[in-house]
C-alpha cells in the first residue's frame, strides 16, 4: 500500500471518488433540479429559457458520473462489483431515466406542436425527478449498509432498498436539487420569471429543510452507525455548522439579488451533506448490515498498489485540465439566457 | 433461459444499438473538422452553412450515443460483478482515464459546437471542433485499449484463486500496448471514418439525386468522397494485419472465422461459403491454401484448426462467427470498389452524371454499419467461451446475486426503450434532412468559389 503526503493511497483515492461524486451532485444537481421543476413553469418561453439555462453545460455536467463510475470501477473494483449488482433494478431505472432526460432535451424543441412539446416537457420532468429519486434511494441505502455474503456480494432482496430511512434520503435529495435548480435558474434569468423563480427557491428551500430535518432526526434514533462519528468527535460538527449557515444564508442573498452567492451556499450544502456521509461511511464503502466482517472496505475493495499510483497520476493530470475547460464552457455561456436560432 | 444467456443477449443488444452512434461521431467529427477548416481558410459561407447543418446532426448522434453509452459503463457491474472483480485492476483504470480525459473533453466543448456560434470567435469555435473530434478519438482508444485486453491479455499476473482470483497490472504500458491493440484501434478508428463519410455520402447523394441543395451538396459529397476513399483502402492494411495478429494471438478465433479444422493441412481464404459443423467441413469458394499464405507465407503449410482445441474451448457459433467475418470483408470491399469508382468518375469530371452510382450512394451509409456491426460480433462471439481470452470463462463471469427474472426485465426495458429511442431517431434525422442545410429566409446561397468578406479576419 503507498502514500503520497503521508496519507494513504485508498484514502486518497477514496477522497477523489467523494470529490467527483460531490461533482457530480453539485453540477448535475442543478440540472435536475431545473427538470424537476420544469412544469411548474406554465409559459412555452419560460420552459424554453428554463432548458436552454442548462442546454451548453448539462452534458458536461453529466459526464461527472461516468468519471465517478470509472473512479469506483478502477479503483474500488470489488465495491463497484457489489453495489451495481445489488442495485440491479434500482439502477436501470436510474438509467434509463437519464436517456430519457437526454432524449427529451433534445427532442422537443425538433417540432413546434403544442402536444408534442407537452408530452416532452412530461417525460423530462418526471426522467428528472426519477433520477433524483432513484440516486437518493440508492445514495439511503448504501448509508445504510445491507445483507453481504462473504464473497461481498448482496445477499439480500432488492425490496428491501424501499425501506424508510432510504425513502426519505430519496425526497431529501429530491428537494436539495429542486432548491438548487431553482436558484441556479434565478440566475439565469430575467424579469417575471426572475420573481417568479425566486419564490419557487425559496419554497424548495423550506421543502429542502423540512425533509432534511425529518431524515436527520429519524437518523439520530434510528441509524446510530450514520451519526457516531460526528457525535464522539466534535470536530466534526464544522460540517453541519456550515451547512445550517449555507442554507440560513440562501433567503437572505435572494432578497439582497446575490444569486451567485445563493448558488454557491446551495452548492456549499451539498458538498457539506456529501462530505458528513462520507464521513460516517468510512472506512467502509459499503457496510454489510447482516455481519459487519462482510463489509466493503476501501482497503479490502481497493485495487493494486500499481494501479492506485497510475489512477492517482491520471487523477493529478486529468484533474487541472478538466476544471480549465469546464471554467471555460461556463464563462462563454455565463449572464441571462438568450434565445437564438440555435436554441432548444 | 437461463441468467447467462439472458445477460449475453442483453449485453449484445445495448453494446451494438450503441455502436450505431459513436462510429458516426467520430467519422462525422473528422468531416466537420475538414469542413469548418475549408470555411475557415475560405470564409466562403457554403462550408459555413454546411458545418452548421452537419453539426446539428452530429448533435442529434451525440446525443443518443452519450445516452446509451452511459449504460455501458454500468452494465459490466449489474451484470458482470466476478468479471467486473477479475478486469477491475485493469480495465477501470482504461475506463477512468475514458472519463477524464475524453468524454469530458468531448461533451464539454459540445456546447460550444452547438450553442456557441455567436458567443466565440469562428477560430475558437474551429478549436472546439477539434477538441470534440480529438475526444471522441480518445474515447475509442481507452475501450478499445480494454477490450484488446480481453483478447490478448498482456502486462498483468493473477492474484488469488477460484471465486476471489483477478488479474493485476504488472506492466501498465504492456497493457494498454497489448498484442492487439494497436491493430485494433486502427480497425476501428478506420470502420468510424467510414461510417460517418459514408453518413454524408448518403444524405448528399440523395440530395443530388432530388436536385436540392446542390450548392451544398456536391462540393459536401467530394470531401466526404476523399475521406472515404483514404478510409476504405486503408481499412484493407489495418483488416490485414488484424488478421495476421489474430492468427498469431487466438488460433481458434482465426480459425473460426476461417471454418478451419484439421490442423495437419493448409488452410483456404474463403470467399463465401457454409460451416458444417457436424461433420467438421467447410464448403465455399476459396483461395486454396490462402489462409495458410496469411499466416506463414506459404501456401503449403499447415494451419493451426479448431480440432487443436478441446470441445469446451472453442467458439460454440462456428458457422455465425465465419459468416459475420466474411460479410465485413464482403463490405469492405465493396466500399473499395464503390469509392474508388467514384473517384475514377470525378477525375474524369462525370462524378454526378450517374443516376444509378447516386443512388446506390444514397443507401450506403448502412453498408459500414453493417459492416463495423459484423466485425465486432465476429470478433467477440470468435472469443468465446472465454470473457477474457484464455483466463476467465464468460459463464464464470456473471453476477451471482442477480436473477434470471431481473435479467428479462431489464431487457425488454431495453428492448421497449430503445426501439422507441431508433425510431424517434430516424424520425428526426429524416427531418433535418429533408429541411436540408439551408434555413429558410436566408439570401439566396453563394456561388461555389466566390468570397465574401472572411469572417476571420474581422475578429
Amino acid at each position: 500500500m503507498g502514500e503520497f503526503l503521508g496519507i494513504d493511497h485508498h484514502v486518497w483515492w477514496y477522497l477523489v471518488f467523494g470529490g467527483v461524486i460531490s461533482g457530480y451532485a453539485i453540477l448535475d444537481g442543478f440540472d435536475l433540479g431545473a427538470g424537476a421543476l420544469h412544469l411548474f413553469l406554465k409559459k412555452e418561453q419560460s420552459r424554453r429559457i428554463a432548458l436552454n439555462a442548462i442546454g451548453p453545460v448539462w452534458d458536461g455536467n453529466e459526464v461527472w458520473l461516468v468519471i465517478g463510475g470509472g473512479a469506483l470501477f478502477a479503483g474500488f473494483p470489488v465495491a463497484y462489483a457489489a453495489i451495481f449488482s445489488a442495485f440491479y433494478i434500482p439502477f436501470f431505472i436510474f438509467l434509463i431515466g437519464l436517456i430519457w432526460r437526454a432524449v427529451a432535451i433534445e427532442f422537443r424543441s425538433k417540432e413546434p406542436g403544442r402536444l408534442w412539446r407537452l408530452t416532452w416537457d412530461f417525460i423530462y420532468s418526471f426522467a428528472c425527478i426519477i433520477i433524483a429519486l432513484s440516486l437518493g434511494l440508492m445514495l439511503g441505502n448504501v448509508a445504510l449498509g445491507m445483507p453481504l455474503d462473504q464473497n461481498k456480494e448482496f445477499a439480500g432482496n432488492w425490496l428491501s432498498f424501499f425501506n424508510p430511512f432510504s425513502i426519505l434520503v430519496a425526497i431529501t435529495t429530491l428537494a436539495l436539487f429542486m432548491m438548487h435548480g431553482a436558484i441556479y435558474l434565478v440566475m439565469k434569468t430575467e424579469n417575471r420569471l426572475y420573481a417568479k423563480l425566486t419564490i419557487l427557491a425559496k419554497n424548495f428551500t423550506i421543502f429542502f429543510v423540512v425533509s432534511f430535518v425529518i431524515t436527520t432526526v429519524y437518523t439520530l434514533l434510528y441509524v446510530n452507525h450514520m451519526s457516531d462519528k460526528i457525535r464522539s468527535s466534535p470536530v466534526f460538527f464544522i460540517f453541519p455548522l456550515i451547512m445550517v449557515l449555507a442554507i440560513a444564508n440562501i433567503p437572505r442573498l435572494l432578497n439582497k439579488r446575490k444569486y451567485r452567492h445563493a448558488f454557491a451556499s446551495s452548492a456549499v450544502t451539498i458538498a457539506t451533506l456529501l462530505m458528513m456521509v462520507a464521513i460516517e461511511v468510512f472506512p467502509n464503502l459499503l457496510y454489510a448490515s447482516n455481519n459487519a466482517a462482510n463489509s466493503i472496505t476501501i482497503d479490502n475493495a481497493a485495487a493494486s498498489p500499481k494501479t492506485m499510483r497510475i489512477l492517482l497520476t491520471i487523477a493529478l493530470i486529468g484533474t487541472p485540465l478538466v476544471a480549465i475547460y469546464t471554467s471555460f464552457v461556463f464563462w462563454t455561456f455565463k449572464g441571462k439566457v438568450k434565445l437564438d436560432e440555435m436554441s432548444y | 433461459m437461463d441468467v447467462e444467456i439472458l445477460s449475453r443477449i442483453q449485453f449484445a443488444f445495448t453494446i451494438a444499438f450503441h455502436y450505431i452512434y459513436p462510429p458516426l461521431s467520430i467519422g462525422l467529427g473528422l468531416i466537420l473538422v475538414i469542413m469548418e477548416g475549408m470555411y475557415l481558410r475560405t470564409g466562403n459561407k457554403l462550408y459555413e452553412q454546411m458545418t452548421r447543418f452537419w453539426i446539428r446532426i452530429f448533435a442529434l448522434i451525440f446525443g443518443i450515443g452519450v445516452a446509451t453509452g452511459i449504460i455501458m459503463e454500468f452494465e459490466f457491474g449489474t451484470n458482470w460483478a466476478t468479471y467486473s472483480k477479475y478486469v477491475g485492476d485493469i480495465f477501470g483504470s482504461a475506463l477512468a482515464a475514458e472519463g477524464i480525459f475524453a468524454f469530458a473533453l468531448e461533451s464539454g466543448f459540445l456546447g460550444i459546437l452547438i450553442f456557441g456560434w455567436n458567443r466565440v470567435s469562428p477560430r475558437v469555435h474551429f478549436f472546439s471542433v477539434i477538441m470534440v473530434f480529438l475526444g471522441s478519438m480518445f474515447s475509442a482508444v481507452w475501450i478499445v485499449v480494454a477490450n484488446s485486453w480481453q483478447q490478448t491479455p498482456a502486462g498483468f499476473h493473477i492474484v488469488g484463486e477460484g471465486m476471489n482470483a483477478r488479474a493485476e497490472i504488472t506492466d501498465f504500458w504492456a497493457m494498454v500496448f497489448n498484442p492487439s491493440s494497436v491493430d485494433r484501434l486502427t480497425h476501428v478508428w478506420i470502420g468510424a471514418f467510414l461510417a460517418g463519410s459514408f453518413l454524408v455520402l448518403s444524405v448528399n447523394a440523395w440530395y443530388i439525386l432530388k436536385g436540392k441543395h446542390l450548392h451544398i451538396a456536391k462540393p459536401a459529397f467530394k470531401i466526404a468522397l476523399v475521406v472515404a476513399l483514404v478510409s476504405s483502402l486503408s481499412q484493407l492494411l489495418s483488416g490485414h494485419s488484424s488478421a495476421d495478429g489474430v492468427a498469431k494471438n487466438q488460433p481458434a478465433k482465426l480459425a473460426a472465422m476461417e471454418g478451419h479444422f484439421d490442423s495437419a493441412s493448409a488452410a483456404p481464404m474463403y470467399l463465401f461459403g457454409w460451416v458444417d459443423k457436424k461433420n467438421q467441413q467447410t464448403k465455399g469458394l476459396a483461395i486454396p491454401g490462402g489462409l495458410s499464405f496469411l499466416t506463414h507465407q506459404d501456401f503449403n503449410a499447415p494451419v493451426t484448426g479448431l480440432n487443436a482445441f478441446p470441445e469446451d474451448q472453442r467458439p460454440s457459433q462456428i458457422n455465425a462467427v465465419f459468416q459475420l467475418y466474411h460479410l465485413m470483408i464482403s463490405i469492405g470491399m465493396l466500399l473499395i470498389a464503390l469509392t474508388v469508382y467514384a473517384t475514377w468518375l470525378w477525375y474524369r469530371g462525370k462524378l454526378f452524371e450517374k443516376k444509378w452510382l447516386m443512388m446506390i450512394f444514397a443507401f450506403s451509409v448502412l453498408l459500414p454499419q453493417i459492416a463495423n456491426q459484423a466485425g465486432w460480433f465476429a470478433a467477440e462471439m470468435g472469443r468465446q467461451p472465454w470473457v477474457v481470452y484464455g483466463l476467465l470463462r464468460t459463464s464464470d463471469a456473471l453476477s451471482k446475486n442477480v436473477k434470471a427474472e431481473q435479467v428479462l426485465f431489464s431487457l425488454i426495458l431495453f428492448t421497449l426503450v430503445y426501439t422507441t429511442l431508433f425510431v424517434l431517431f430516424i424520425y428526426l434525422f429524416n427531418k433535418k434532412v429533408k429541411h436540408g442545410p439551408v434555413d429558410a429566409g436566408t439570401p439566396e446561397p453563394i456561388e461555389e468559389g466566390s468570397k465574401r468578406d472572411n469572417p476571420v479576419l474581422q475578429h
